[in-house]
């Protein structure tokens, strides 16, 4: 469908919805398509091609909200469509903050945010298996302990995202992405562990090398075998990045508009506070090109932005969107974010931890007994608390060295702490995905073990 | 119900014919074995935020899921228009997995016997929305009436209503109407100038709109959810290192799903990732352990009478009397280890590849009076509810996060301790099970299972057990 199509269908759901009856109306409408291999033991396992599309509205009657979606844009889907969305609005209460955003608040960023790539859509299939098969034989090939495989997969997509309100907003942009992976098995004996290591870009040429992603995932896998489960004990705990961007995930929920007006957050009420350490600053910005989180408009038509959330470790802003904005007296930050059902709710653009100066090499060599965490498991994390706990693998620092895995242990403390306690910030921030974080050292933790 | 009568006969004029030559399309590049998955799926939800309906929202979606095996290769492709031309366009991009000539041209589609499991005649999806709105709005009055610290409430009401048909090329014709619905209720509780402590309660399954009416009424859960936030006003910091644990009947039923449940999908196993693999008929737990998952228990939410490969499905025992009896089996991992399917394969929607999965998993009932098990511990952890779990398949080891725990000192239940997370390794930590209550309970019906990207509704059970040693996450 042509893009001018869906951007007119949006258009027409709005006037439809306010002919019916609606005083405000925001409609969305999702187009995309996905390509997926996946190999295993050096042969195809399973290819996956399709493509699919929704649309959902969301109308106001006065202070009543209701909302519906299809995935049948026939003219019947769409009439039925605007009816259940009137239909269920009958049901809900007045709220007085319900709404759109202020009129003078929409708008879009403008200019080449390079968040699509013809290349995406002109993928080979065969080239994709290719690329697959290499990084799955680079693993095979780095050590002959990878013996066996859960298997590697190229995935790419592409996307158009499509918004229209009644208050004459309509706007679209269109996204691809690719990505490789592969999830070695490392065996020795008895030990038996998997790892995994992947690759994501919007433009295939950005992607690593298949060798390159295989390689690294052998070694992540190779180096957890043989693991020891350590005696309990507190000690400084290090979060390399992909276990570091686990905590930008708290730090989300803990700034997330929804949860401050409820005081389910232990940020709640901490604006202008020291909660972090001064090396810590965390940003949210969905301007920067190219990057996973980046947008031109939030999902209520508010152009997107660069919000500190913490500097040097003062609490500067919330995340919101116009709702929660409402409910706290404040403006929305351009995060509103939603699928095709329901209220917006709120999101993050690229969410990120600032870089510090320090090699995560030196970070490690300044700990006599620690732990360096590679994976976490398990959801024991409780916002309204800040109470953490979750299971961990990694590896033991001794002396300033990684000497031996680690398995089948906790950790934990509380985030109003491990936010406070955070003595060192890596150099080596890097985007692969919208959250990111660089090498992080918490100075004490309990390991729940032996 | 009879594919005549069905909504896809009736509402989009598929024929068997037409289901034929989809599936001969399908087959058209050679491949052993191919399938269609049509669903059309009806939902609903209404939310409740201060004593607000805030939210309330239906919609529809509907796709037809085509998929042909050849070998051990998959080929998917779906389409969300039922339109001739896009399944025969889905049917051939699916085709090209394969590469040969077309082996099959006639397929003797036959809607066989099958469980009749939910046999609700109106689904909660048709019913009023009027009288759905009550369930949130009796639920955040039950939680705030419950006691006065409790200062915020959140209820949601969801339910869906899921006709499938599947077709396969070896002849089965099968169709199902699956309704499911949920209500689910957070509480907040403080106490004046200090931290709060949030808790949910829900439930559910494959009922009609009376289960909320007349079983188990939002009053119910909503009290539930606000006794747990209130109790844990008080929480200590949970212990750290290995101990005596024992769960409470139900939920802590997750133990099983993250523990063994997983480990035993035939995927894995056929795979050789599991920890699991090659242990058939070897000791995996105490001999006081039999585990099964059976999705045939009437109204569950884990519950299917035919899984979504158009199998039925069955009671499996997976551990019995400590010994490990059977993986789940799904039609690809099934024909390549060559056993049959145990009716386990399971997949989130037309868009995605059916995988082996759990249906509602429980350990069966001991002997041992659950308050004798307490009684017996000097020293321990009392987990009462839990959060989510997780597990890495490969190593084995599983972790489940202790919503509402508290101490056992000297045989009692003492002090409550905040969230803490237990930690263990699947093929050992059943090991150490020394007693096992005559109080087998399965959960309410809110749960969850995640794999490879994809969601489905489990349930879960367990009787009261005491495990002798299992790692805690706490601080102190």
């Amino acid at each position: 469908m042509s893009e001018n199509h869906l951007l007119e269908l949006a258009n027409d759901v709005v006037r439809m919805a306010m002919a019916r009856g609606a005083t405000g109306a925001e409609c969305t409408i999702g187009e995309g398509d996905e390509f997926s291999a996946e190999v295993r033991m050096r042969e195809v396992e399973s290819l996956k091609e399709a493509g699919s599309r929704g649309a959902g509205l969301r109308i106001l009657i006065g202070k009543r909200t209701g909302s519906s979606y299809t995935s049948d844009l026939s003219a019947e889907g769409i009439d039925r469509l605007v009816r259940s969305a009137v239909e269920i609005a009958d049901i809900t209460s007045e709220d007085p903050h319900a709404g759109l955003p202020d009129p003078d608040e929409l708008g879009s960023v403008p200019g080449d945010l390079q968040l699509y790539s013809a290349a995406i859509e002109n993928l080979d299939p065969a080239r994709n298996i290719d690329q697959a098969k290499r990084a799955e034989a680079a693993a095979f090939d780095t050590d002959p302990r990878i013996s066996n495989s859960d298997g590697a997969s190229f995935d790419s997509g592409t996307s158009r995202h499509v918004f229209a309100n009644s208050l004459g907003f309509s706007g679209e942009y269109r996204t691809g992405s690719c990505s490789l992976s592969v999830s070695p098995v490392a065996r020795d004996g008895e030990s038996m562990e998997r790892d995994y290591w992947f690759t994501i870009a919007r433009d295939p040429a950005g992607l690593q090398a298949p060798e390159e992603v295989g390689r690294i995932a052998a070694h992540r896998a190779l180096r957890r075998l043989h693991p020891v489960k350590v005696d309990t004990q507190k000690v400084p705990v290090v979060f390399e990045p992909r276990t570091a961007r686990s905590l930008l995930d708290c730090i989300f929920d803990a700034v997330h508009g929804m949860s401050i007006y409820r005081q389910e957050s232990f940020l709640a009420g901490k604006l202008g506070e020291p909660v972090a350490a001064e090396s810590v600053t965390v940003i949210d910005d969905a301007t920067i090109p190219g990057l996973f989180g980046t947008s031109p408009f939030d999902d209520e038509g508010v152009p997107s932005r660069r919000t500190p959330v913490i500097e040097r470790g003062i609490l500067k802003n919330y995340l919101l969107n116009s709702y929660a904005a409402r409910k706290l007296g404040m403006k929305t930050t351009g995060n509103a974010s939603r699928g095709l059902a329901g209220n917006a709710g709120i999101g993050h653009g690229n969410f990120f931890l600032e870089a510090g100066v320090q090699p995560p090499s030196r970070i490690i060599a300044g700990i006599s007994n620690g732990f360096f965490v590679t994976s976490l498991m398990g959801f024991g994390v409780n916002i309204v608390t800040g109470d953490y706990s979750r299971g961990a693998t990694g590896l033991w620092i001794r002396d300033g060295e990684l000497a031996f895995a680690v398995s089948e242990v906790t950790i934990a403390g509380n985030l109003r702490d491990m936010l406070l306690s955070m003595e060192a910030v890596g150099n080596d921030l890097e985007f692969s995905g919208s959250i990111a974080a660089p090498t992080l050292k918490i100075g004490e933790m309990t390991v729940g073990g032996k | 119900m009879r594919f005549a009568d069905s909504l896809f006969a009736e509402r989009f004029q598929i024929s068997t014919a037409d289901l034929n030559r989809y599936l001969a399309e399908a087959l058209s590049q050679g491949g052993d074995y191919a399938d269609l998955y049509f669903e059309y799926l009806l939902t609903s939800s209404i939310g409740i935020d201060e004593s607000i309906v805030k939210s309330a929202t239906q919609g529809v979606s509907m796709g037809v899921g085509v998929r042909v095996i050849s070998g051990e290769r998959t080929g998917y492709a779906y389409s969300d228009d039922l339109a001739p031309e896009k399944i025969r366009k889905a049917a051939n991009v699916a085709a090209h997995i394969a590469s040969g000539p077309s082996k099959i041209d006639k397929f003797d589609l036959n809607e066989g016997v099958r469980h009749n499991l939910y046999p609700v005649l109106t689904a909660p999806t048709e019913t009023a929305l009027a009288d759905r709105v009550e369930l949130v709005k009796r639920a955040d009055r039950a939680a705030r009436a419950y006691d006065s610290r409790v200062f915020q409430v959140q209820a949601t009401y969801a339910d869906n209503l899921r006709h499938v048909l599947v077709a396969t090329s070896d002849g089965v014709l099968s169709l199902d109407r699956q309704p499911l619905a949920r209500l689910s209720v957070h509480a907040l509780a403080r106490r004046k100038g200090e931290t709060p402590q949030q808790r949910h309660s829900g439930g559910g399954g494959r009922v009609d709109l009376d289960f909320f009416l007349k079983d188990k009424p939002p009053e119910y859960f909503a009290r539930e959810a606000a006794r747990e936030a209130i109790a844990m006003l008080d929480a200590a910091e949970a212990p750290a290192g290995e101990m005596t644990v024992v769960l409470g009947p139900g939920w802590p039923g997750v133990l099983l799903h993250e523990a063994v449940g997983h480990g035993l999908e035939a995927d894995f196993n056929r795979k050789g990732v599991s920890a699991f693999s090659g242990r058939i008929g070897q000791k995996v737990a105490s001999e006081l352990c039999t585990v099964i998952d059976d999705g045939t228990i009437h109204s569950r939410r884990g519950s299917l009478n035919v899984d979504d490969e158009g199998q039925p499905t069955q009671r499996n025992v997976l551990i019995e009397n400590g010994i490990l009896r059977g993986y789940l089996q799904d039609k690809l991992s099934s024909t390549l280890m060559g056993s049959a399917s145990t009716g386990s394969g399971r997949r989130e929607s037309y868009a995605h590849i059916p995988m082996p999965r759990m249906t509602n998993t429980f350990m069966l009932a001991g002997q041992s009076d659950p308050e004798e098990i307490v009684r017996s511990v000097p020293q321990g952890l009392y987990c009462a509810n839990f959060g989510g779990g997780q597990v890495d398949i490969t190593s084995g080891n599983f972790v489940f996060s202790a919503s509402e725990s508290y101490l056992i000192e000297d045989g009692k239940i003492t002090r409550p301790v905040r969230n803490a997370t237990l930690i263990g390794n699947g093929p050992e930590a059943l090991k150490y099970v020394s007693m096992v209550g005559n109080d087998l309970k399965l959960d309410e019906g809110i749960g969850v299972c995640g794999k490879a990207g994809q969601s489905v509704p489990v349930g879960l059970g367990i009787p009261t057990v005491r495990i002798d040693r299992m790692t805690v996450g706490g601080t102190a």
